[in-house]
């Protein structure tokens, strides 16, 4: 009985395998595996493109993990990825180790807002001189005249601002601090562009999630997240005087207005820190993806660009539901150039 | 020594596994499995030290450039600045040890008033009393309640060293904080000149960190001292209690110096945790590089920079983490040596009475 067992069960093992085998075999002819890493910024709306694309491309999978930019960029440069991701673009001198040349391609754009947590303050105002003089620790109430010049009829709180900013090294923090670097000299020589400065004033949390439980539960808390995150949360956001003196708040059209303000290099890297037109909002940024601009593998260099070609396209419907600012058209049709060239 | 009835019963053992032969010498198959199996022992132990050597000399190697630049003047300057290449991380050394501390004293407290409290019958009295009232207290179900809910208590608090430390820190944000912060905030204002007063909390400090954190390290200390505590023998307590002493007496004169050896040897494994905490105070501290007594103020710690620098660390940053690796990885070695000293010191002057 236990032999007849045994035996049929062997044959059952058998079937399964030769079946396995089989499945694998008519699969691996075509399937194609894409390896990505890199910022945590774009990747909802990249796992979505992700998702969206492996049901229409069944064939083409897509690994990508959100590591940060850093992170991605360093992965890249082992090759240990066929794609990164990156807010911070990449250093000239990184992509000169890069053998065989890289192609950054920009896929979406986000805002960078100051969000607050102040009880009956609504709306705020806040001059370029009272923002950086906020990051700079310069100024530390909220009823400093710098803030309630700005703020007429609104009764801000006699409190100290609590000022949040990311305690780990991230893309946002890069374009934040160089924003401030355009904005203040002051802080361009104290503080300065990083991934991670040495902020003068504030707590500091992981994260932008980090960043916004601390608004959350800080009473005269300020910080800057994506614009993402604060939406979600329903944090209040402050309205931000522009290179114009416009006070302008964040929103799908001001950020495109400050994207259309710049104009593409052959490299494709640009950085909005300061955007001139009148209706812009100030701090927005590109996020780029690193691509290489040889392959090996032709099929994965081919299913690579149908990918970011789809991103590019109907990938741009989905980025304002999500938080994103869609690219503007100037910037697709010069992205999709850089590609098709690869 | 083995007795002569030890060796009868062993050689009747040994008469029913193989009938009719009393001893037999060890067969060649056994001989080969107590040679492999000594053979495999011997390098799994060694596996295990020289994955730890591994692992410091690869920490060490790596730290070299960062420490041949920086030197021991790392350990004593206060700016942690990527940009201008500037590193010190005496802030994060002052940090870790005053969080960690901290922790312990009160994580210490209550761990220890815990596990006497568990392992002197005070709850399974209590249970015992409320069961009489009901004349329950001989029940066959009920009456085994006392033990019950004492083994319940027990597990609960071991289940604390369950939980991870995200929810441990998402905790303290949400919770903690909000809960403390008028509180302390109202200490600043009528204390402010008091040095541990003298900043008000805003979100994140020291002080959400070091209350989580002493939760944190409370089931190591509790598990520990009440093992140490069940193992002092009954003579000792009867004999104190023969002797006319209360039960705070006993519990304060005989029984906590009894087993200080291994409520000892529980603090320091605590104080190990703590020093390497890294997710929660990453999340409770405030990540800002102070030096500073007040309880209230953001702080750093040398596990929350390294967990905040290393995921985006450029390729000059990384020796210079590497570096308060090792300086993380030496506090955390000489904490640990001075406790197995103290507890050799404790187990000699315990023997020498």
């Amino acid at each position: 009985m236990k032999r007849k067992l045994a035996c049929r069960s062997g044959m059952a093992v058998a079937i399964a395998i030769s079946l396995a085998s089989c499945g694998g075999g008519t699969g691996v002819g075509n399937a194609v595996k894409l390896q990505g890493a890199g910022a945590s910024f774009p990747a909802p709306l990249y796992l979505k493109w992700f998702k969206t694309y492996n049901g229409s491309h069944p064939n083409v999978q897509v690994d990508y993990q959100s590591i940060g930019s850093g992170g991605g960029v360093k992965s890249f440069m082992d090759r240990t990825v066929d794609f990164a991701a990156s807010d911070a673009a990449m250093k000239p001198e990184d992509m000169a180790k890069v053998e065989g040349g890289v192609q950054l391609v920009p896929m979406t754009a986000g805002s960078i807002v100051l969000a607050y947590n102040l009880d009956g303050v609504p709306s705020l105002r806040l001059s370029r001189e009272a923002y950086s003089g906020i990051f700079l620790g310069k100024v530390t109430k909220w009823t400093d005249p710098i803030i309630a010049k700005e703020n007429p009829g609104v009764k801000l709180p006699n409190e100290p601002v609590n000022v949040i900013v990311r305690a780990d090294s991230s893309g946002t923090t890069f374009v934040f601090s160089q924003h401030l670097s355009t904005v203040s000299p002051e802080f361009a020589k104290s503080v300065g562009t990083n991934n991670m400065p040495n902020w003068p004033a504030g707590t500091r949390s992981k994260g932008n999630e980090g960043v916004t439980a601390s608004l959350l539960t800080t009473p005269g808390a300020i910080g800057y997240v994506e614009y993402g995150y604060a939406h979600s949360q329903n944090l209040h956001m402050a309205t931000l005087e522009n290179k114009s003196g416009n006070y302008v708040s964040a929103t799908t059209d001001s950020a495109k207005a400050a994207l259309a303000s710049a104009t593409l290099p052959p490299d494709l890297i640009v950085w909005v820190s300061d955007p001139v037109a009148k209706d812009a909002y100030p701090i927005v940024t590109f996020t780029w993806m690193i691509l290489y601009k040889k392959y090996d593998n032709r099929e994965k260099l081919d299913a690579l660009k149908s990918l970011v070609a789809y991103g590019l396209t109907d990938g741009q419907k989905d980025s304002e539901a999500l938080g994103y600012v869609p690219l503007p058209d100037a910037v697709v049709s010069q992205a999709q150039a850089a590609v098709a060239s690869l | 020594m083995a007795s002569t009835s030890d060796i009868t019963r062993a050689r009747e053992e040994v008469t029913a596994w193989h009938p009719g032969q009393i001893w037999h010498p060890p067969s060649t198959a056994q001989k080969w499995t107590d040679r492999i199996f000594r053979q495999l022992c011997v390098v799994f132990a060694a596996s295990t030290i020289a994955l730890s050597a591994l692992l410091v000399l690869e920490i060490g190697v790596k730290a070299i450039p960062a420490f041949r630049e920086y030197g021991l003047g790392f350990l004593y300057r206060a700016t942690w600045d990527p940009n201008k290449a500037n590193y010190g991380i005496l802030p994060e050394i002052w940090g870790t040890l005053y969080t960690s501390l901290l922790a312990l004293l009160i994580g210490t407290l209550f761990g220890v008033a815990a596990a006497i409290f568990l392992s002197e019958g005070y709850l399974g009295e209590f249970v015992f009393r409320v069961l009489k009232i009901f004349n329950l207290n001989f029940h066959p179900f009920w009456g085994k309640l006392p033990i019950r809910v004492e083994g319940v208590l027990k597990t609960l608090i071991e289940l604390l060293a369950a939980v991870p430390s995200v929810v441990y820190g998402l905790w303290g944000l949400f919770i903690v904080i909000p809960l403390i912060r008028p509180f302390c905030n109202w200490l600043h204002s009528q204390f402010g000149w008091f040095p541990f007063f003298s900043t008000d909390l805003s979100g994140p400090g020291i002080l959400p960190a070091v209350l989580v954190l002493s939760i944190m390290i409370l089931p190591t200390i509790t598990a520990i001292s009440r093992d140490a505590l069940v193992a002092v023998p009954s003579k000792l307590r009867m004999a104190a209690y023969g002797l006319g002493a209360t039960r705070w007496e006993t519990i304060l004169g005989v029984l906590l110096p009894t087993a200080s050896r291994g409520i000892f040897g529980g603090i320091v494994l605590a104080f190990g945790r703590a020093l390497g905490e890294t997710m929660a105070l990453a999340m409770l501290v405030g990540n800002a590089n102070r030096l500073t007594l007040s309880l209230f103020s953001p702080a750093n710690t040398l596990a929350a920079l390294l967990a905040n620098s290393f995921p985006e660390a450029g390729a000059k940053e990384i020796p210079v983490l590497m570096y308060a690796a090792l300086v993380l990885l030496a506090i955390t070695l000489v904490v640990n040596l001075f406790g197995a000293l103290v507890l050799e010191r404790a187990a000699v002057s315990a023997e020498a009475k």
